[in-house]
């Protein structure tokens, strides 16, 4: 296929840009595989990536029901942070965060991982006590935090309501090396480098069925034919009870539409992330200049992949309080996607009790940020059938076993995590 | 003459002229005008600079369509970006700016990317700017985002007002065009509140730019005859400048509205969300003209043709002195004849569906000239362009319904499964001959009035054309002689759309997502389906098998501050004053945010430097004399019924229904997951009569739980659940003279003494000579408390006869932040120790838990665990050089550990310098906490860069017998 | 979205808070030998389907009265709406 540089672009542009071919190959199933990963999102090509390019894995096989990177890695709001709590979610985090900083290095693909900062807001003492609290153990972690009072705040952020606002800003918690990134790349990016190191990305292939016999997967119905493997790794991000419903399993999960918007294109205003959570709200503004902003989930099950006005309404309400300044740029796109909420707000990346079958789910509404690491951790389980050192907490039955990981400590309501 | 290419008649009113200003210089226009159709009128033709490739742009549309003429309205904090001079009604003195470029507009330097365009195709940002690694943050996004973007918004606050609001009807009507007109009339006149919007300022639609009679009037009299009559009908609410912008579940659509210049004032919103409620919606909402795709086409002065019609017809202004005309159809010559009549110079009519093809086009500034293939040159300064129309199915589909193809008019039109309730009637379900129109309004606003349980009076049928031109199927001139625009704002042109096949982004969301087409400003009204059919060429499927992407609200863009409305700034949520706020405020309390509250925080007084005096003397006032607090702000849940007793008991984790009446009991409340949820007191008042206090941050969700856990789970009781916490003022007091103090406010013959009142009881008395009152005896400072709670009116006057009675005990007002201190020095948990991650057994209250009974949260209280926190317990800490402060948010590791998250062994939930121990204390959440006590370690607070050594010791630092609070 | 309360009539769901699965009606015996078990069960599992789902509305700004509404997770249509109370009062009679 190439590698991708200014020297090739320059050749190209020269010689009328026809030496270019696909970015992945799209290929068609073949009978069997080694590995199946089902699910064409960010998640499952970065492990289709990684187990080709980091565990040897040459008969793969991913499988995608649409056009690749179609569901959440193509309609999220392109956040990337490693600035959790709870020492099993920061230390995958911490991870993923280091695997972006050299992506582009590794995929040959710019996905424009750009770290301007993360900043969340605190409002009172007691949330700037929380903040603190975080702060050290993301810095305990590895990763980078620091707190910055209002003062401080101010030289990037001067259009901020601090003193007016319905709830004054104190300072905040700012992750310098978070940022964004441009996330339909990512999902190319992954597909391009899988491809090439002999992965068969199959689009337009809906898996219907799971070939289940004595408690052990030997492969998956589809709508283009049986596909006989001893692995089948599910990523499948808001469809995740679905699949596994297929293959007789209940998942501590809901499905939960997030919607996202982004205003008409600005010239360059806000520096980095920011984000309100007392009005749950967050923006930042993508490259081509729009700004890319959301809040929370519209808070009922759905899989419609489309909210209504009462969030859309509160959403503007919340940004316009903030930094009143945008009450005048104007909402261009929304869009809405389906979020696979776990009990305890904190992915599953396991064995299932089916042998041979394997879940990667529960990504919430911060799956993208995980992709990288998701990624590394899922090849490692279908690889080497052992846990990552980094992804130990994340098992499926911890609920049972009582071991959550709470992150916003509000229990097992999935709507108001 | 308001500008030299003005004709005459048109919808303009002569007597009326306006000035107005663009980058700087003057121009006159008159009303009626746009800002388009005045720049034009002066002969303005660059107006902008593409997305891109800063190519020179003019104006293309008439509509909301527009891709090119963005223009910043006003200057400074008025400054709106980004808006549409088609869509700008023009009023006297406004200043309008273009954008997107670096030097003027005539002469930006950064088209020079214009010359790069080889090199800049679809997606080349993918395959670049990689190395070295460190650059892109540092050289290359800066640069790309500096040329990126559009207006620039300015930093202040908008000083705009926005308001939203709810409107209910049976009928919406989207759209006062012919259909829209004759569907809102036919409903209208049966009786049916209908809702007639229409995006424009005048009625009427494309009757206002195109040339009908209608029953023997012309189109733009006809719709503004309707529009009287329905101005007329008392049932019916017509709102100009109102662009319906989605439809969402159950019938509710969102409709902006711009308010009207002359209706607009300092202190009148400027634009209006509504949410409107409609049992039916008849979609309205006309067709959007499509250009074509051949070499050059983006020069200023080719626009859509049917554009040209309108700026002719309705606003009498020439879009060029000798227009050209290129259309897929048979309504060229047709146009040609009508612009012709007005007076204008007509070059050619190229007929795009034979040869010569347009090879090209010339005009660094503005159209000069066209090229044919035979290489015949035509001279003129603007083209006409038509590709056929696109219905405007927006509203049809955003729910769940697919648009379907229709191949006689070369167009997507919505589906057959329609939303529920939801018609389409005319142009916007591709009828585009008149009559149709006009016949699908009527019966469309007839049939949703009949639904609505009206009779609709029979409607005689319209006299008028039906005349029709379906575009033949797409075709690209010239392919390859050029570049060739699809999408005009992000310049998407039919190279990128091969491109994008070559490499593989074949879907239509590729396709969108790889070239960015589509996601201007214009949301691809224009030029998806050109890129759709250039798809489809390459792929050999068709248009309907390549498809479209989903059609999403809104339906043009929409400001945040309509969005937000009100609740923007100060507005976003309601302010909770206690009914001692303004006595507190008197008192020189400063306020602090707590949930929606305000509460006091502290009080200062004079010769105090700082809030640390302020709150150590009203911490030293609770210790050794006795202080109050308003603490109104604390749930208060009445429950009675026959039942009481076992609800309570079932909610709370420890045993209830043997507490006597006339006693006060500490309750933990689990989760069902055995998380805590919250703690407070519940007194026995009666038999059957409980009163529960809450958090102040948990009062609502408590009280929904309480009511799940009555109506849900245990329907068999008889007990009912009153939200009571806004009915009561309650007061703290606190301090060895605390009874002292209230046996002075008391009525006899109330017995206040320790023997007749003792430590956790409760009574309702009267205080202050018969006001009605509840005083219970519990302390959350370890100190001899009190809590009095009287009728919320009566708050402030209890405050002043306490300060009153007391003024020789040396009654001190505290606020939360004193409170916070003495409740940590007494080692009580508050919100950063119950903050939904800690089970009984980490705050050391395991042994509170009854064991005979079920309770909400009984079977997993013992086994849920958060991560990281297994083995937490509840400890106190002492810096060990007592000179030394703590900081809540600090980790604790072992002395010598590194850092790390593998030793991190729990963190500082609770600080306050004690001024009864002269340091700081603190409360921990520490793995194996009990069994640490007496032991070092250190506190790390890498944010302040501070490490302290501590001392583990018990949670109690006051008092841990708690003889005070008994005494 | 508009709710049908059966005591109100139809009411904008912004006036609700939303629980979730119906299902947290029917809570385990706490005292039971195998209570653990069930418990983990009915705390965390869900069916989640894309489909019809009955589900726990609460009218907060209201009457405070908690329904099940069964509404469709992928269309939003909602097909029947009833007290919480009356329905748990029937799952206790068929016990």
């Amino acid at each position: 296929m190439g590698r991708f540089s200014a020297l090739r672009l320059l050749y190209e542009g020269l010689t009328g840009n026809r030496g270019w071919t696909p970015h992945w190959r799209d290929a068609a199933p073949q009978p069997a595989y080694d590995i199946i990963v089902i699910g064409g999102g960010g998640h499952g090509l970065a492990t289709a990536y990684q187990l080709a390019a980091t565990y040897g894995q040459t008969r793969v096989a991913l499988l995608e029901k649409g056009w690749i990177g179609g569901g959440n890695v193509g309609r999220n709001t392109t956040i990337v942070r490693a600035n959790y709590l709870l020492p099993s979610n920061q230390g995958f985090y911490a991870l993923s965060l280091r695997l972006w900083e050299r992506m582009e290095q590794d995929l040959n693909y710019n996905v424009m991982m750009s770290q301007r900062g993360v900043l969340n807001l605190c409002h009172s003492d007691a949330q700037r006590d929380a903040a603190i609290r975080r702060g050290n153990a993301v810095r305990l972690s590895g990763a980078d935090a620091v707190y910055l009072d209002a003062g401080a705040l101010k030289k990037d952020w001067p259009f901020l309501d601090y003193d007016n606002a319905r709830f004054p800003i104190r300072g905040g918690l700012l992750q310098p090396r978070a940022g964004t990134a441009r996330h339909d790349a990512v999902a190319w990016g992954y597909a391009r480098a899988a491809s090439d190191r002999g992965v068969d990305i199959i689009q337009n292939c809906e898996v219907t069925g799971f070939d289940i016999r004595g408690g052990k997967v030997f492969g998956v119905e589809t709508t283009r034919g049986h596909i006989a493997a001893g692995k089948v790794g599910v990523a499948v991000a808001g469809n995740t009870s679905r699949l596994m419903g297929m293959a007789g399993l209940r998942m501590p999960i809901e499905s939960h539409v997030l919607q996202a918007f982004v205003t008409e294109g600005l010239k360059p205003v806000i520096p980095g992330v920011v984000t309100f959570g007392v009005g749950h709200f967050y923006i930042s503004q993508s490259d081509k200049g729009g700004l890319v902003y959301g809040g929370d989930l519209d808070g009922y099950n759905s899989y419609a992949q489309r909210g209504n006005l009462p969030m859309v309404e509160h959403v503007a309400a919340a940004g316009v309080s903030l930094m009143p300044m945008i009450a005048r740029a104007r909402m261009l796109r929304s869009w809405g996607g389906i979020m696979d909420m776990t009990m305890d707000g904190s992915p599953i990346i396991d064995r299932t009790p089916v042998e041979g079958l394997y879940l990667n789910g529960g990504w919430c509404y911060g799956g993208f940020k995980a992709t990288p690491g998701s990624g590394l951790v899922f090849a490692h389980l279908l690889a080497t059938d052992t846990p990552h050192e980094v992804a130990k907490g994340f098992r499926l039955d911890r609920f049972a076993r009582g071991h959550v990981i709470d992150e916003t400590g509000h229990g097992p309501t999935p709507n108001l995590q | 003459m308001s500008g030299a290419f003005r004709l005459s008649g048109g919808l303009v009113d002569r007597d009326h002229r306006l000035r107005f200003a663009f980058n700087g210089r003057q121009y006159e226009g008159l009303a009626g005008d746009t800002l388009a159709s005045a720049l034009l009128a002066n002969g303005v033709r660059l107006v902008g600079r593409s997305f891109k490739y800063h190519r020179p742009r003019g104006i293309f549309s008439a509509g909301s369509e527009e891709p090119n003429a963005l223009v910043t309205l006003g200057e400074g904090r008025a400054a709106l970006p980004n808006t549409r001079a088609t869509m700008v009604e023009l009023t006297d003195g406004i200043a309008a700016f273009s954008q997107n470029h670096l030097g003027p507009l005539g002469f930006d330097p950064l088209a020079v990317t214009d010359l790069l365009a080889p090199f800049l195709g679809a997606g080349f940002y993918y395959k670049t700017f990689m190395w070295p690694k460190a650059f892109w943050e540092r050289v290359y996004e800066p640069l790309i985002r500096k040329a990126a973007g559009l207006g620039r918004l300015p930093t202040d606050p908008d000083p705009r007002l926005y308001d939203k609001g709810h409107l209910h009807c049976d009928l919406l009507v989207v759209g006062a065009g012919p259909a829209g007109l004759a569907a809102a009339r036919a409903a209208g006149a049966a009786g049916a509140r209908v809702i007639l919007a229409d995006e424009g300022f005048r009625p009427g639609g494309r009757l206002l730019a195109e040339r009908h009679e209608i029953d023997g009037m012309s189109g733009a009299d006809w719709a503004a005859a309707q529009w009287q009559a329905l101005a007329a009908l008392p049932n019916v609410r017509l709102m100009p400048r109102a662009t319906a912008l989605g439809l969402y579940d159950h019938g509710i659509a969102g409709v902006l509205e711009r308010i009207a210049p002359e209706a607009r004032a300092v202190d009148k919103p400027a634009e209006i969300f509504w949410r409107v409620r409609a049992r039916r919606i008849v979609l309205a909402a006309g067709a959007t003209e499509r250009p074509l795709v051949f070499p050059g086409n983006d020069r200023p002065g080719i626009m859509l043709a049917g554009a040209v019609q309108a700026f002719v017809n309705r606003w009498a202004v020439a879009p060029g002195r000798r227009v050209a005309i290129l259309a897929n159809h048979d309504g060229g010559e047709a146009l040609a004849a009508e612009l012709a009549g007005a007076g204008l110079d007509i070059a050619a009519v190229i007929d795009a569906r034979g040869d010569p093809q347009v090879l090209g086009t010339k005009g660094r500034g503005g159209l000069r000239s066209l090229t044919l293939a035979d290489g015949r040159r035509i001279a003129c300064d603007a083209l006409a362009v038509s590709g056929g129309w696109s219905p405007n199915l927006h509203l049809a589909v955003h729910r769940d319904g697919k648009p379907a193809w229709r191949d006689d008019i070369q167009a997507f039109v919505p589906g057959a499964a329609l939303p529920d309730g939801l018609a389409v009637a005319g142009a916007a379900g591709g009828s585009f001959g008149l009559r149709d129109c006009l016949d699908e309004g009527t019966r469309a606003g007839q049939a949703a009035a009949t639904a609505c349980g009206f009779r609709p009076p029979g409607a005689p049928g319209f006299t008028t054309d039906n005349t029709q031109h379906p575009p033949a199927p797409f075709r690209e001139l010239s392919p390859g002689q050029g570049r060739a625009w699809v999408d005009l704002q992000n310049d998407v042109t039919a190279k990128d759309i091969r491109l994008a096949h070559r490499e593989g982004f074949r879907s239509v969301e590729h396709l969108k997502r790889y070239t960015t087409l589509g996601m201007a400003t214009d949301q691809g009204k224009t030029g998806n389906l050109a890129a759709l059919a250039l798809m489809a060429q390459q792929t050999g499927r068709g248009i309907p098998e390549t498809g479209t992407t989903r059609y999403r609200p809104p339906y043009v863009p929409v400001s945040l501050g309509a969005l937000a409305g009100r609740e923007g700034g100060r507005g976003f949520k309601p302010v909770r004053r206690t009914p001692l706020h303004d006595w507190s405020a008197a008192r020189g309390a400063s306020f602090v945010e707590s949930g929606l509250w305000l509460r006091a925080e502290w009080f200062a007084q004079d010769g105090e430097s700082g809030w640390r005096d302020s709150v150590d003397r009203e911490v030293m006032a609770v210790r050794t004399a006795v202080g109050i607090c308003d603490v109104s702000t604390l749930g208060k849940i009445d429950i009675q019924g026959r039942d009481a007793a076992a609800f309570v008991d079932f909610v709370y984790c420890n045993g209830f229904a043997k507490l006597p009446v006339g006693r006060v009991r500490y309750g933990l409340m689990l989760r069902e997951d055995g998380i805590v949820m919250d703690d407070g007191t519940c007194a026995r008042l009666g038999e059957h009569h409980y009163l529960m206090t809450t958090t102040t941050a948990n009062a609502a969700p408590v009280f929904q739980h309480l009511e799940f856990v009555r109506q849900c789970l245990r329907p068999d009781l008889d007990v009912h659940l009153v939200p009571d916490t806004d009915s009561w003022a309650q007061i703290a007091v606190a301090g060895p003279k605390a009874r002292a103090l209230l046996t002075r406010l008391v009525d006899a013959p109330f017995d206040i003494s320790n023997a007749g009142f003792p430590f956790m009881a409760c009574a309702e008395l009267t205080v202050c000579g018969g006001t009605k009152a509840r005083l219970f005896r519990i302390s959350f400072s370890g100190e001899l408390g009190y809590e009095l709670a009287v009728p919320a009116p009566f708050g402030s006057a209890l405050a002043e006869a306490m300060t009153g009675a007391g003024a020789d005990l040396g009654v001190t007002p505290y606020g939360v932040e004193a409170l916070n201190v003495l409740r940590i020095e007494k080692g009580h948990v508050s919100g950063p120790e119950l903050n939904g991650q800690t089970a009984p057994a980490h705050l050391g209250l395991r042994r509170m838990a009854a064991q005979g009974k079920d309770y909400i949260g009984r079977v997993l209280a013992g086994r849920t665990r958060v991560d990281g926190a297994e083995t937490a317990r509840l400890v106190g800490l002492l810096p060990c050089d007592r000179a030394q402060p703590l900081t809540a948010g600090a980790h604790l590791l072992e002395p010598g550990a590194p850092r790390t998250q593998a030793h991190d062994l729990g963190w500082i939930s609770s600080v306050a310098f004690s001024p009864s121990l002269g340091h700081d204390i603190g409360l921990a959440l520490l793995n194996d906490g009990a069994a640490r006590i007496g032991t070092r370690l250190r506190a790390v607070d890498a944010m302040a860069g501070a490490e302290v050594e501590v001392e583990i010791v018990s949670p109690h630092f006051i008092d841990p017998e708690g003889a005070r609070q008994r005494g | 979205m508009i709710i049908y309360h059966p005591l109100l009539g139809p009411r904008d769901s912004d006036e609700f808070t939303y629980l979730g699965d119906a299902s947290l009606i029917d809570r385990p015996d706490g005292l039971a030998e195998d209570a653990a078990a069930r418990f983990a069960e009915y705390v965390y599992m869900r069916d989640n389907p894309a489909g019809t789902h009955r589900e726990l509305w609460f009218h907060a700004a209201g009457d405070q009265s908690w329904l099940v509404v069964t509404r469709n997770t992928a269309t939003h249509e909602i097909t029947h709406v009833e007290l919480a109370s009356d329905v748990a009062r029937a799952r206790r009679a068929g016990r």
